[in-house]
């Protein structure tokens, strides 16, 4: 700075010297500069806006993709609930139509029973002789007074009686009977009434069944047409549905954890406990190794009862290799479960051992310490417990890995939106922050500016005095000439 | 992302941190007990110390006591020595063993007359080289007051490069408080030796923090 200054005895001097050819030098690259900075400004103006429109480009693919994969997931939902109701309906049908001959062998069977009884009960009883009404004429004549005659009515008076109470024994009998007919039928009435009850109630379990499927046809048309409705609820399900697995993860992570605490300390005693893989122990590589183990079994459980989908391989078997599938992945994690369970037991004895090791390495009396074989047997219990509940860790991670699909679809969509804006931004930043820098130049060599400023309106001026002058001559000649003209003319005419 | 894609990521990583397998990680403590004149009633402190020792060393790895005597570059002078077992409910037992070896061995030492330490030290890196161990210490329970017999020489330089060494209990002596620098220059020269051979010297005189030994 120093050797700057010293160009002139007067570092003040020297100073303005610089300062003068500085502006000087900056005065003359003023037009060059102006235009590479325009240039520049316009150059990453240009390339800003292209990248956007690129990134702009990419979202709008993106999008296209989100919504395809949301449709196509919505597709399957809507395809699984339409093919779980067929199954149902199948299985109500099946079981239906497979009890619908004997329930009508039934019905047969009572309604046979009830005509029989019907007719039975339908039998007129039998009636008074016909010479009952010959025996009434007579006894309804007037008594003459003849010994013989009231004696005959007497007898016939006392026959009709007798025949009466008869009658009405026979009736009462008969009537007895038919109560008693009538009084068999209605079981078989009842029966009649629950059997078409039953069937009643399967077709209209069937009629309910048929409107569930009309609503997820409708759906499922409605998602086939890429309806904005179907859009909208596809996409807050799935982030729903991110969340839900994601919380239920983070839970079967805890579960996983702790399944792993169980195993690794007896693992220890079967792989040993000073060997690594890496900055990790064996056992505890061992232990870690069998409770994946497990996790994964549960996924083709899971498949295999095709309650997930994540190997379509294993849904798409045929039932009965499916089958022999389940029941060999069963037992495998029957097994697991029940080593896991031993290793639990191993686990309770080795952490005992340690623990009266430390006391008695720390001088504390090991004999008072009361023990109980309750943690020993929870212990069993979770390690035999938790492989299956791990099982169903598959439900959550099929949900997760489908809907993290969409929620990453629609993050990389925001981000690549953003991504756009701030592209745009930069390159407006640019061009203006290149026209500022531009002016910023003009300022810092405004002397200059002026100076040019000051010599180019001198310039004019004595341009404009100079063409007012010669104006002035001309209309000093222009008159002149007119002048002699007029007395030429004059001359001409005398 | 596919199950399958998440297994590939997980067998890879398995690769990978199988490929770094190799580092021995066994850790081997020789710890030399000074058992000269007066410092053989501070020997209860080191049996707490070795209590602590069996309670943090893990199974493959190495301890052993010696004692530092008139002559201490010798075999018998190993008190007890033990690589434990990889499972650890025989490490337990081998713990519980050794536990009763100091013990006995505590309760019936004799004082010697004179303080071979550079010869307890020469044993310790002896045979901490053989037993193999990842981590060497060496703890020295001592005074670091050195008194050799006449004959006994002892200029031979240490070989202590990948060791630490860890001076513990170091007690001041009449001397010392008299003059301090006499301490300061005892230690120093130990700190000297050690480093000179290559190994890290430390100094542990609170015996509360233990945990501090195998803290580098």
């Amino acid at each position: 700075m120093a050797h700057i200054l010293s160009i002139t005895p007067i570092p003040l001097l020297s100073g303005i010297l610089w300062l003068v050819l500085l502006l000087l030098a900056m005065y003359f690259a003023r037009k060059p500069f102006h235009r590479s900075m325009a240039s520049f400004g316009r150059i990453i103006y240009n390339a800003m806006r292209l990248a956007a429109s690129s990134v702009k480009l990419a979202e709008k693919r993106i999008q296209i993709r989100n919504q395809e994969v949301l449709m196509t997931a919505g597709l399957e939902l809507a395809e699984r609930k339409v093919e779980r109701e067929f199954d149902r309906i199948s299985d109500a049908v099946r079981r239906d139509l497979e009890g619908y001959p004997k329930v009508q062998r039934m019905l047969s069977e009572d309604l046979l029973k009830l005509e029989e009884d019907y007719q039975k009960s339908a039998e007129i009883p039998q009636t008074l002789p016909d010479w009952v009404k010959v025996i009434d004429a007579i006894a309804n004549i007037k008594p003459t007074g003849d010994r013989m005659v009231v004696n005959m009515l007497e007898e016939i008076h006392q026959t009709l009686n007798e025949q009466h109470k008869a009658a009405v024994e026979r009736h009462r009998r008969d009537v007895a009977e038919r109560h008693s007919i009538l009084s068999r039928m209605l079981p078989f009435w009842r029966n009649v009434k629950k059997t078409l009850g039953g069937v009643e109630k399967s077709i209209s379990n069937l009629n309910q069944r048929s409107k569930k499927i009309d609503r997820y046809m409708d759906n499922y048309e409605k998602t086939l047409n890429q309806s904005e409705t179907a859009a909208r609820q596809l996409s807050s399900s799935s982030l729903t549905q991110f969340f839900i697995s994601g919380v239920v993860l983070a839970v079967a992570v805890v579960g996983a954890m702790i399944n792993f605490n169980l195993v690794a300390l007896p693992m220890s005693e079967m792989v040993g406990g000073n060997s690594y893989i890496g900055n990790f122990k064996t056992s505890d590589v061992a232990g870690m190794f069998i409770v994946s183990l497990e996790i994964v079994l549960g996924f083709f459980v899971m498949d295999a009862l095709r309650i997930t989908r994540l190997f379509s391989i294993i849904g798409s078997m045929e039932d009965n290799k499916r089958k022999t599938i389940f029941w060999v992945l069963f037992s495998f994690l029957f097994i697991l479960a029940c080593v896991e369970s031993s290793l639990a037991f191993m686990r309770d004895r080795i952490a005992a051992d340690m623990e009266a090791l430390r006391q008695s390495l720390a001088g504390i009396d090991t004999s008072q310490t009361v023990t109980s074989n309750i943690p020993t047997y929870g212990q069993m219990i979770m390690g035999f417990i938790l492989p299956f509940i791990l099982t169903f860790v598959a439900i959550p991670f099929e949900s997760f890995v489908s809907s993290s699909r969409t929620v990453l679809g629609l993050l990389a969509a925001f981000a690549l939106r953003i991504l756009a804006f701030v592209l745009r931004l930069l390159g407006n930043l640019g061009f203006y922050i290149s026209r500022l820098i531009i002016n910023a130049y003009d300022l810092a060599i405004v002397p200059a500016l002026w100076l040019e400023g000051v010599i180019i309106q001198k310039r004019s001026q004595a341009k404009d005095t100079e063409d007012s002058r010669d104006q002035i001559d001309r209309e000093a000649r222009e008159r002149r000439r007119r002048a002699e003209k007029n007395a030429q003319q004059k001359e001409a005419t005398e | 992302m596919r199950p399958t894609g998440l297994l590939l990521i997980l067998i890879g990583l398995m690769m990978m941190t199988s490929c770094s397998q190799g580092v021995d990680r066994s850790r081997g403590v020789y710890m030399l007990l000074d058992t000269s004149g007066t410092y053989t009633a501070e020997l209860k402190k080191a049996q707490t110390i070795i209590n602590y020792l069996l309670g943090t060393l893990q199974p493959g790895d190495t301890l052993a006591v010696g004692r530092i005597d008139t002559g201490s570059f010798s075999e018998k002078d190993i008190v007890a020595k033990v690589r434990f077992d990889p499972r650890p409910s025989v490490a337990n037992n081998q713990k519980r063993s050794f536990q009763q070896t100091i013990e006995q061995f505590v309760t019936t030492v004799k004082g010697s007359n004179y303080t071979d330490i550079s010869g307890g030290l020469l044993q310790a890196c002896e045979y901490l080289n053989e037993a193999g161990a990842g981590q060497k210490y060496i703890l020295i329970f001592s005074d670091l007051q050195e008194e050799l017999a006449k004959g006994y020489v002892r200029d031979v330089p240490f070989q202590l490069s990948g060791f630490n060494v860890i001076a513990l209990n170091v007690t001041k002596l009449r001397d010392d408080i008299r003059d301090p620098k006499k301490y300061l220059d005892r230690v120093e020269k130990w700190r000297g030796k050690t480093e000179q051979g290559g190994g890290n010297w430390r100094v542990i005189n609170d015996l509360e923090r233990l945990e501090s030994i195998f803290a580098h």
